[in-house]
């Protein structure tokens, strides 16, 4: 991998670049990941990693059946996730569809918490690109700070890698503001639907290339979502980005989390992986919505020393 | 098994292990402990259960919850005599275990094997029967119906008696006959007949989770059900030690669990209600009488 990279000209120099990247070994990624997965952190370290996990969340609804009020009560939740307790850190951002940014944001300015929007025809991805930037320009306009976008799994299965690319450029485009700013750009593989570990990397190394900001897995509405093997491959890859690249990239798992013992697999293989740097919400976020919970009841239990149960958590 | 002979087979021994959501893992502690026979010689090892496995049959407990509690009474009352049914089947395994654990005669073992079998039956029989029984209409003074209605508490935890079968079943049948869940810890001199029961239970229409049967010490897994704020319900028959049963009814008060308290009762006599109204609610409502 050198750094002189600009491999984004064609079709064929990308196709060049991402088919010479190292083969992921499947089996050993799995095996890895499943040994990272074993690790027991307890105690201090468990309460510290919890606190951590809940400052990562990016609380999310994307349902057919949001409604404002829905959208109003978990931007609450994302700002006090446990009422009874000031010392329990905000959530990184909650995500909703576009057309409900204004509604989180009323609750959310001045807040801290993010609001962030699924956009570009989310989850399928089909739709012209016209219609995508359009969708883009919507949320931000709305006062989104962070975009998910998905990208175009059927262009990039079928080879058109400079489709995939300039899409990518052109929404990140589109996430300019007029004040010269611009909404952050999560670039969603939805791994589940890319059939290969190898896809999995050509997919992380051609978003980045193309300027994400974050490369997350999933949509959470494909099966298999997040998984820790597809996780550990793209945070390698944003750890060789930087070598090569002096650039840090933000890794997002999303879809399938929903317990503490799966979060702490995940930090624990952050550290391992990209180092101490990317354990940082700023660099690291969790997809998930019932995941918030189950971290709170076992933030409670190390504080109170007694298990909790679902009666003590909000529905949502 | 005195002389080894060609022919002499290894014995292929069972591994006693917990029942958890309808199935069957080891303790998560890796832990076991031996179990004697009446006579002081070894039995078994059974799983240790530890403070983990009793977290995750309440949450077993907790996800079966709804639906058992949501079946008719009627279906409760048919699973509960379907798991007498089976026992019948198997009552020469339990007729034996009994004789190992205990050393009673051939005679006593069949008394209390036949005693718990018709124990589940009577507790079936009661399970459609009770509402009619603890609720009723009220008379009220205005036009309205009002109806009382028992409705199950929750997760009942429970701390098995002595005895290995006939205790078991005394105390879990009429929590379960009335739609609770329970999670069991079964008494820690008879944990392999608790087991057998389990295997029993396993394979007679309850469903998974409805259920679930630890095996360990009283002393060390009892304090975290009974401060477990997702548990509504224990039951203290079998905990011995009168101040370790003080402190797990104090600690049962955080979310206000309803708490029996262990008291002298003869297992072998007809039992009372008590033993089904003490995790019930009586739910009461009111409808305007007319058009």
């Amino acid at each position: 991998m050198t750094a002189t990279l600009s491999p984004a000209t064609s079709d064929a120099s990308l196709r060049r670049f991402l088919h010479g990247l190292p083969a992921v070994d499947k089996v050993g990624a799995d095996a890895r990941a499943a040994r990272l997965g074993t690790r027991s952190i307890k105690t201090t370290a468990k309460a510290y990693a919890i606190d951590l996990a809940i400052s990562m969340v990016d609380l999310t609804t994307l349902e057919g059946h949001d409604t404002p009020g829905k959208v109003r009560a978990l931007a609450n939740k994302a700002m006090r996730p446990d009422p009874s307790d000031p010392t329990c850190p905000a959530t990184a951002a909650v995500c909703v569809y576009g057309d409900l940014v204004e509604v989180a944001k009323q609750t959310l300015t001045g807040s801290g918490v993010q609001v962030a929007a699924v956009a570009t025809a989310f989850p399928s991805g089909r739709a012209r690109l016209d219609v995508k930037l359009a969708d883009t320009r919507d949320a931000v306009a709305a006062g989104a700070d962070e975009i998910d976008m998905v990208i175009d799994r059927g262009a990039f299965l079928a080879g058109h890698y400079m489709t995939v690319f300039e899409e990518i450029v052109a929404v990140r485009e589109a996430c300019e503001r007029p004040d010269g700013t611009a909404a952050h750009l999560k670039v969603i593989l939805e791994t589940g639907e890319l059939q290969t570990y190898d896809n999995v990397r050509r997919a992380s190394w051609l978003a980045m290339l193309a300027g994400a900001h974050f490369i997350k897995t999933s949509t959470g509405k494909i099966s298999p979502a997040a998984t820790l093997p597809v996780t550990l491959i793209m945070l390698e890859a944003v750890r060789d980005f930087r070598d090569a690249h002096g650039q840090m990239i933000g890794v997002k798992p999303a879809g399938g989390i929903r317990t503490t013992k799966d979060a702490i697999k995940y930090l624990v293989m952050v550290n391992e992986t990209c180092g101490p740097d990317w354990l940082d919400p700023s660099w690291f976020r969790f997809g998930a919505s019932t995941l918030l919970n189950d971290l709170l009841l076992q933030r409670t239990k190390l504080a109170t020393g007694r298990y909790g149960g679902p009666d003590y958590v909000t529905l949502d | 098994m005195t002389r080894a002979t060609p022919a002499a087979r290894v014995g292929v021994r069972k591994t006693s292990k917990l029942f958890i959501g309808g199935a069957f893992p080891r303790s998560e502690s890796g832990r076991t402990f031996v179990v004697n026979d009446h006579e002081g010689g070894f039995l078994a090892n059974a799983a240790l259960a530890s403070r983990k496995d009793a977290r995750d049959a309440v949450v077993a407990a907790r996800a079966a919850f709804p639906g058992w509690a949501g079946r008719t009474a009627y279906n409760r009352g048919q699973v509960v005599y379907r798991i007498a049914e089976l026992l019948e089947a198997r009552r020469d395994q339990f007729e034996g275990e009994l004789r190992a654990s205990e050393g009673v005669s051939a005679a006593t073992a069949r008394q209390y094997v036949d005693a718990a079998i018709d124990r589940l039956v009577w507790y079936a029989g009661w399970s459609d029967k009770i509402a009619q029984v603890v609720g009723g209409a009220n008379a009220v003074a205005g036009p309205f119906f009002n109806h009382s209605a028992p409705e199950p508490t929750g997760v009942v935890a429970i701390v098995a008696p002595r005895g290995p079968l006939l205790g078991l079943v005394s105390v879990l049948a009429p929590v379960i006959a009335t739609g609770n869940t329970a999670v069991v810890l079964a008494s820690e001199a008879h944990p392999l007949t608790a087991i057998t029961l389990a295997e029993v239970m396993a394979t007679s229409d309850l469903p998974g989770g409805v259920v679930n049967i630890l095996t360990g010490r009283a002393a060390e897994v009892g304090p975290w059900l009974a401060a477990h704020m997702d548990v509504n319900g224990i039951d203290l028959t079998g905990v011995e030690d009168p101040s370790l049963a003080r402190d797990l009814e104090i600690a049962a008060a955080d979310n206000l669990k309803r708490v029996r308290r262990p008291r002298a009762e003869d297992l072998l006599a007809p039992p009372a209600l008590d033993r089904m109204t003490d995790f019930l609610e009586i739910k009461t409502v009111w409808h305007p009488m007319g058009s």
